[in-house]
């Protein structure tokens, strides 16, 4: 009987391409990511080359990393909004810290505001049951304002970037951007912890059922906890993977991050009612979120328009990813 | 029937109302006749179609079919607040004051006029009741009693009281009854409905009984009739129906060992008063009660879901007690509730659902043994034989297989005790079996289970013990050879057992039958 699951009755082409779609949900975004690529090389023939490809992938990194973050507190539900603030803090903090002090000393002094604030959110939503939105802008604001006070009593010691978080962010070695090092096994991190451990089991199924898992012996405050200090952490290396890459160090590095990496987790079909969605999906969204702003960058239009039509094609793709992948 | 001084015509008069939730009938032909000046009871057993035959009267839903005459013309009733314009007005269980609004706004709200409320609580035994009070501060039981008031200030022709004398002290209850009584008086009528014989039969003159979404029959409340209205709402099922019982190896089993889980005056909230009862390795106890009993709060006590407010429940003979769902499976009492949805991570796998527990705690929270989980999972699968053609997502499945992986998760996780609670509600006819057998099984291997069932009929085909609860308390507690249907329906409507002629509740000897539908009483 179990076994009858391989069987398949014969069915109209049109079903059948939608449930082979449904069943491999990153099908249509490989192939919208090939379409841009395809659109853009049009548009500028030549510009598609080894070059360009190393630098979207630079800047996509980031972007992915914190779409990590959402995706995985959008799966229980949630969403963190305080990871620009958190990575702006640590790079902020590691730059100017590094001029006086040990780079480890400076590393580990950047990632004491991303733990705190991860632990403040974690038990905001998770114990006081603060809903996540409310929770991650609070703690986003509270963080704003003490990095500017920060920046008062530091302003006098100046700022430098560390040669290596340079390298890691900007360099390239035979043609394969050096931020890869940083991501690779930290995405694989994210997929196998989603899909291959208990906690990410957990992450699932408080998104999906919250009552059920209490009634399983879960413990929702537990989970939540530690999922907002992950996710704070991992905004926090981020930021000091940015800062390599931007080198200016602003009170606003990694703001502009905020919105799209909660587009790309949504692009690449996670819910944010949480219970669906995956890490794979989310990193081909940050790709095709990457490349859409280059494409959108080269039209040379006006900067009002080009955000226009960046917010209605977000929409439009989530809309129709949507109807292409729910088999319902 | 008695023969009236002059022929009235109805208050109120439903003939052939039906409803149908697609293929399941709610109701298929109940009518209900209320003439001016009586009290009359609405009756029947759980998923008889009270509710959803008040819920058309009072216009919260639509009948699909049917008639209703108020005063003699026909009305459609489509919604509350026609309901309310043709003179019905009903009073639920649920408090209905909105509660962050004082009473007197809420008064206002519903145009109810002011001073007749006062006088109506005043008569109703609160006289110091400020109409100032934020509803949310006052007592569940005022708020009850408020209601009433609110509901008499704007004087329906006809009152539809449910359950309206649960959740209130004595002294209360008391003033409740006296004030609908003289409402039956005063030439306007009352639907009252209860599950207590002790009020129907001082209050109401008329009795109308549901079975099956069907009106069976409608009496006179005389001395001794609480035995007929028994029989009408069980039907066919009167047939006695004896059970051998289970083996004697398996009693003697029972019997012999230390109680697995034991409940001692345990008492939660106002719903559970005292329910003391045991349950040993390798038996099945059934609970049987009505609804609203108090039987979802026992059951939510002894999953740690909520705290119990006093008496104390012992496992393995230590007494323990639950703060979270985690510390009573850490205990092995494992709980499988009613509502599906409320077990199911819906969009996850079959496999993911069955090992959930499994990742519950802390140090589980690491890489999965993917091999042994997969054995585990499959075994339980196997066990229950879920079909796991749509095994991708659990709401795929029908009821019955989601039902079974609610109850495969913790024979997996080998859990020793099982909290079933109504396992079998709204699924088919095969599952059913398969699960009367899975729990015969696990109490084979010495597992116990407490199993809570609406269906009076499966309490023979499951349990060894049967527990019965009525007002948040043990009224009985049956060996299976005696709790057959009958016996068992008299008992969760708080009858005494056996003895219905000379202690019943309307004790008059010289009308009750002679028949023996009575169980073996225990002498």
């Amino acid at each position: 009987m179990s076994n009858a699951a391989t069987i398949s009755k014969p069915v109209p082409i049109g079903r059948r391409v939608k449930r082979f779609m449904a069943d491999r949900p990153l099908i249509p975004l490989i192939i919208l990511l090939v379409i841009l690529v395809v659109i853009l090389q049009i548009l500028r023939p030549g510009i598609v080359n080894e070059r360009w490809i190393a630098n979207t992938i630079k800047f996509a990194i980031p972007l992915a990393i914190l779409a990590g973050c959402q995706t995985m507190t959008m799966l229980t539900g949630g969403i963190d909004l305080s990871v620009g603030t958190v990575a702006t803090m640590s790079a902020f903090i590691m730059a100017t810290q590094v001029v006086n002090q040990d780079p480890a000393v400076a590393f580990l002094l950047a990632m004491m505001p991303a733990v705190l604030i991860g632990l403040v959110n974690g038990i905001g939503v998770g114990v006081f049951r603060v809903h996540p939105l409310i929770m991650t802008l609070g703690t986003s604001l509270i963080g704003t304002g003490c990095l500017q006070v920060y920046q008062r009593t530091v302003i006098a010691s100046g700022a430098k970037i560390p040669d290596f978080l340079a390298w890691l962010g900007t360099g390239v070695t035979y043609g394969f951007p050096n931020a890869l090092l940083l991501f690779v096994p930290l995405a694989a991190l994210i997929v196998f912890t989603l899909a291959r451990t208990g906690f990410g089991r957990l992450l699932y199924a408080v998104g999906d059922n919250e009552r059920a898992t209490r009634l399983s012996g879960v413990q929702y405050w537990q989970v939540i906890t530690v999922l907002y200090v992950i996710s704070s952490v991992l905004a926090g290396i981020t930021g000091l993977l940015y800062i390599g890459l931007i080198k200016a160090p602003s009170l606003s590095l990694a703001e502009p991050l905020v919105l799209p990496s909660v587009a790309a987790a949504v692009i690449g079909g996670t819910s944010i009612f949480g219970g669906r969605g995956g890490y794979t999906g989310t990193i081909i969204g940050a790709l095709i979120l990457t490349v859409l702003t280059t494409l959108l960058t080269i039209l040379q239009m006006p900067e009002g328009a080009r955000r226009i039509l960046f917010g209605l094609i977000v929409l439009f793709v989530t809309a129709a990813y949507l109807r292409i992948v729910e088999e319902r | 029937m008695t023969t009236n001084p002059l022929p009235q015509s109805p208050l109120l008069d439903a003939t052939g109302v039906a409803k149908n939730y697609g293929a399941v009938a709610a109701l298929r032909n109940a009518s209900l006749s209320v003439l001016p000046g009586e009290v009359h009871a609405l009756m029947g057993a759980n998923g008889a179609g009270k509710s959803t035959l008040v819920k058309i009267l009072t216009g919260a839903i639509r009948a699909d079919a049917g008639r209703i005459l108020i005063r003699g013309e026909a009305r459609d009733v489509r919604s509350p607040a026609a309901a309310r314009r043709a003179g019905l007005l009903p009073v639920y269980q649920e408090p209905s004051l909105i509660p962050d609004l004082d009473v007197l706004s809420n008064l206002r709200l519903t145009g109810t006029p002011v001073e007749p409320f006062r006088a109506w609580v005043r008569e109703l035994g609160i006289p110091d009741l400020d109409i100032r009070d934020t509803a949310r501060d006052i007592p569940l039981a005022v708020l009850r009693v408020l209601d009433l008031a609110r509901a008499l200030a704007v004087e329906p022709d006809v009152l539809l009281l449910d359950e309206m004398t649960a959740a209130l002290p004595a002294n209360l209850a008391e003033k409740v009854l006296e004030v609908v009584r003289r409402q039956g008086d005063s030439g306007r009528a009352v639907i009252f409905i209860s599950h207590r014989f002790v009020e129907i039969s001082a209050l109401c003159d008329r009795a109308t009984v549901l079975r099956d979404g069907e009106t069976v029959g409608v009496v006179d409340i005389v001395p001794g009739v609480e035995e007929k209205i028994v029989e009408l709402m069980l039907g066919a099922r009167i047939v006695k129906t004896h059970v051998a019982a289970r083996t004697a190896s398996q009693n003697a089993a029972t019997s012999a060992s230390r109680p697995r889980l034991g409940v001692r005056n345990l008492r939660v909230g106002t719903k559970l008063n005292d329910v003391s009862f045991d349950l040993a390795d390798g038996e099945v106890a059934g609970v049987v009660a009505l609804e609203g009993q108090g039987q979802d709060e026992l059951f939510a006590a002894l999953a740690g879901s909520i705290r119990p407010s006093g008496g104390t429940i012992e496992v393995d003979g230590q007494p323990v007690k639950f703060s979270h769902p985690i510390d009573a499976i850490r205990a092995g009492l494992a709980y499988v509730p009613g509502d599906r949805a409320e077990a199911l991570a819906m969009q996850r796998s079959v496999r993911e659902n069955i090992a959930l527990p499994f990742s519950a705690a802390l140090r589980n929270w690491g890489p999965i043994h993917m091999r042994q989980e997969r054995t585990k999972v499959i075994s339980a699968i196997e066990r229950l034989q879920i079909d796991t053609r749509a095994q991708g997502e659990v709401q795929r499945l029908s009821g019955g297989n989601q039902q079974k992986v609610t109850i495969a998760r913790w024979i997996a996780a080998d859990a020793r005790t099982i909290l079933c609670f109504d396992p079998t509600r709204g699924i088919d006819v095969g599952t059913k079996q398969e699960i009367y057998k899975l729990l015969r099984e696990l109490a084979g291997h010495g597992k116990s289970v407490l199993f809570y069932t609406s269906e009076l009929e499966e309490v023979q085909r499951v349990c060894d013990r049967v527990i019965v609860i009525f007002g948040g308390r043990v009224v009985d507690i049956f060996r299976v050879e005696e709790a057959d249907e009958p016996a068992l329906m008299r008992a969760a409507y708080g009858l005494p057992r056996g003895a219905k002629a000379d202690v019943g509740i309307l004790a008059d000897p010289t009308s009750s039958s002679s028949d023996s539908t009575t169980p073996g009483a225990t002498p």
